[in-house]
């Protein structure tokens, strides 16, 4: 069990002009589900590396409970970076498969057998120890080849896109089981990946990094109700949420031909004229009273009870995408002509030229 | 046959019977006429050999992003003389005829009398061999590791081998998880070196389990040798040494060393204190391939390294015996190729030319000539020699243009397992 730390660390690079992680400061808990996401390039896998020490630290600290990990060489930071692809070894049991490596690591027969029996209970698979990978289903192959991960007891999982190479089919059924599992051993697990709904899925907590530098750390709940900037506003959610500048107005802000009210208290955080406002598609409803932004519809995708709804409009004179959920009630078509408002209090607003959120919460009752 | 019209290829040659594979087909039901031999590979994702034009081609499925994320990765360790797969082509929107996609897939060209570890075995794998298969991963990886690729897989399934005047050279496969960087960090070394001895370890066990590895190898001894093989050769290439500026033979011998490891240094970095009584000494840019290259530009002749050598040694020791001791080395060089080294390939019969590559007949023909001259004490001709080697060894020999890769042990998350039946109940 073991808490980690990024205090102010930094990864440059010879002849870089930006630091490849600039400042990081993050504590992970005891027991934790960390996920750092962020585009290619953000940093996280640096920063990844540089908790496994396979990167040097430039500035800063990495503690792991509460030690500073500086001079301590990989094999004996008891972190366990679990690697895209275990293979399993078919003349080897279950058992000899999950065990090899603590054979290598020259811990002792009686040692290895308990904790392999442990490992198992764990992946309920303490009836296929004696028998070959063969004769095994795919996902209990799966569970062997994490096993041989287990049974090693580190004090922290690393995960730098461990399911980069499966199809989708896969790394869905694939994330449950590897969230679901670290829940259950409670080891703190920092995992890195770029894809928004992996992380919202499977964290406890979510750091969004870009450029190296840290956007924001929350729960998915809190990320996603109010993100902090415009870019953890656009790269959480799938589609992404609805994001353009407009005019503040008298008492609000402008929607199309509708006044959007917004608290004073984010008001006066701008002295700008105009500001950035973003809506989850969700949260966009076509309007009852013909009041609010015109929309072109461009295509209407349905999904079951949802149908999703792409289109565009003009704002400030330029083109603006749309997407907007509504349900199975509603039938616009393509190239009908609507009308939409965001939801009361669904409205995320941030500053023109800071990118920051101005308003505290989106949604009542959010983080 | 093929629905080629919506396929989309991006290739490195312009062969186009590319066009005429079965691409509307899932891999695993391809007809047995396009499919080279039977058994399937093993990788994450399915892979398959078929005959195209004149060689045989590696086909893996996988996603269009893969495909294409590997294809480009082999390009530039290619362009950067690592010894890896030759990637022919990236072929994605597959589609069968009744309009379902496939898989994208990526081809690569099967390299010619290269070896599968368990291909190297007739009974069980012998300890000798198990390090010599070892210690040609070392330099692989230390050569992938100069040229700033963390691999992420480092074993023995994903190399392929090559014979080599008695030794082996490696030959990356499969670079689905590795990465390019500007350099490596040393944690990131040691990470590669600690995944390839978990790997090895884990391939010998399996081995042993299959009662495919002779009793005297021990599996944890063999693969810890990759680090210790791995590090030598590292410190060599890369480490600095400091010495009195009155020792500047240094220089010269660090290069030789170099040379004999089979590198040629590009270049030093050579620093003086600043009262100039010390000197110090790092090779900055080592390429590998000296006598490869020695032998190409003397005889046009490509060979692996220790053959090279082999042969260069043969070369030199046929320069030294000729009379004209100021003739030109490439003419001398010539005169031996068509005098000395054609002529012996040349008497090979035609249906034994598949069993080895020339530069390795020739040298286990020169191995051959010692021993009979060991035995029989005396001197033996070239002639009598070669007819002995291919009646007495070379006909003997199974053939190893294209033995593909069979069904290895291992097989890795989460794809299906593949029979782990013995390939040879297939070829």
């Amino acid at each position: 069990m073991a808490t980690v730390t990024f205090d102010k660390a930094s990864r440059i690079y010879p002849g870089q002009a930006r630091p490849a992680v600039d400042k990081l400061d993050l504590h992970v808990a005891d027991g934790e589900f960390l996920v750092l996401v962020g585009p290619t390039g953000c940093g996280k896998s640096t920063s990844l590396r540089m908790l496994a020490g396979q990167e040097v630290v430039d500035e800063g600290r990495i503690l792991i409970n509460g030690h500073d990990a500086a001079g301590i060489p990989p094999s004996d930071r008891d972190i366990a970076m679990v690697f895209q692809n275990y293979a399993l070894y078919p003349h080897m049991t279950v058992a000899e498969n999950m065990g090899f490596a603590l054979k290598i690591a020259g811990i002792d027969k009686e040692e290895r057998a308990s904790r392999v029996v442990e490992a198992a209970k764990l992946l309920d698979l303490e009836e296929y120890l004696g028998r070959k990978p063969k004769t095994l289903s795919g996902d209990q192959r799966q569970r062997v080849a994490m096993g041989r991960a287990i049974v090693r007891n580190p004090q922290v999982f690393l995960m730098d896109e461990p399911l980069a190479n499966l199809d989708a089919k896969l790394r869905v059924q694939t994330r449950t089981q590897i969230a679901s599992l670290t829940r259950r051993l409670g080891v703190t697990t920092v995992y890195v990946t770029h894809d928004q709904a992996e992380a919202l899925t499977m964290g406890d907590r979510i750091a969004v990094l870009k450029e190296g530098v840290l956007q924001q750390v929350g729960t998915p709940q809190a990320l996603y109700a109010s993100p902090e900037n415009v870019f953890v506003a656009g790269f959480m959610g799938s589609p992404a949420m609805n994001l353009f500048d407009t005019l503040l107005v008298d008492g609000g802000l402008e929607f199309g031909t509708a006044t959007v009210r917004v608290g004073r208290k984010t008001l006066h955080r701008t002295s700008a004229k105009k500001v950035t406002i973003g809506v989850r598609p969700e949260d966009v409803v076509v309007s009852a009273s013909g009041q609010g932004l015109p929309v072109t519809i461009d295509k209407v995708e349905s999904l079951g009870a949802d149908r999703y709804l792409y289109g565009h409009a003009v704002v400030d004179g330029g083109r603006v995408e749309i997407v907007a959920r509504v349900d199975e009630h509603a039938h616009p078509k393509e190239g009908d002509n609507i009308v939409v408002t965001p939801k009361p209090d669904h409205l995320h607003v941030f500053d023109i030229d800071t990118e920051l959120r101005l308003n505290t919460h989106a949604v009542e009752g959010a983080a | 046959m093929t629905n080629a019209s919506s396929l989309t290829i991006t290739s490195s040659i312009t062969d186009s019977t590319l066009l005429d594979l079965p691409w509307n087909l899932p891999l695993d039901i391809w007809p047995e006429g396009a499919i080279a031999t039977l058994p399937k590979g093993l990788s994450r994702h399915l892979v398959r050999f078929a005959h195209l034009g004149g060689y045989v081609v590696a086909i893996k499925e996988t996603s269009a992003d893969l495909a294409r994320r590997e294809y480009e990765l082999l390009r530039t360790l290619r362009r950067m003389d690592v010894p890896c797969v030759e990637p022919l082509a990236v072929i994605t929107n597959r589609t069968d005829d009744a309009g379902e996609e496939l898989d994208s897939v990526l081809v690569t060209r099967h390299l010619k009398f290269s070896l599968p570890y368990r291909a190297l075995y007739s009974q069980a794998l012998r300890p000798e061999t198990a390090t010599r298969l070892v210690d040609a991963l070392a330099v692989l990886l230390v050569r992938l590791h100069i040229a700033g690729f963390f691999w992420g897989d480092v074993s023995l399934s994903n190399t392929l081998f090559r014979r080599d005047a008695g030794a082996f050279a490696a030959y990356l496969v499969d670079a689905e998880t590795g990465n390019v960087y500007d350099t490596l960090s040393e944690g990131q070394r040691e990470h590669d070196l600690e995944i390839a001895r978990i790997n090895i370890a884990g391939e010998l066990l399996d081995l042993a389990a299959g009662d495919r590895l002779d009793g005297g190898t021990d599996p944890l001894g063999v693969s810890k040798g990759i680090i210790a093989a791995y590090r030598t050769l590292w410190s060599e290439l890369t480490s600095s040494e400091s010495f009195d500026a009155t020792e500047r033979w240094r220089i010269a011998e660090r290069v030789e060393r170099l040379n004999n490891l089979g590198f040629d240094v590009e270049e030093l970095a050579i620093k003086t204190d600043d009262d100039g009584s010390r000197v110090r000494l790092q090779p900055k840019v080592v390429d590998a391939g000296h006598h490869q290259r020695r032998l190409l530009r003397l005889t046009g002749l490509d060979a692996e390294e220790n053959q090279a050598r082999r042969l260069l040694n043969d070369l030199d020791a046929y320069v030294a015996n000729q009379d004209d001791a100021e003739s030109n080395e490439e003419i001398v060089a010539h005169e031996w190729l068509i005098t000395v080294f054609e002529p012996v390939i040349r008497s090979i019969q035609r249906e034994l030319m598949g069993k080895l590559d020339p530069a390795e007949v020739f040298h286990q023909m020169l191995e051959h000539s010692w021993f009979l001259a060991q035995n029989e004490k005396r001197d033996v001709s070239l002639a009598e020699a070669v007819g002995s080697y291919i009646d007495t060894v070379l006909q003997h020999r199974r053939d190893e243009a294209t033995v593909i890769d069979p069904p290895t042990g291992a097989f890795t998350m989460p794809i299906a397992l593949i029979g782990a039946d013995d390939w040879r109940d297939r070829v």
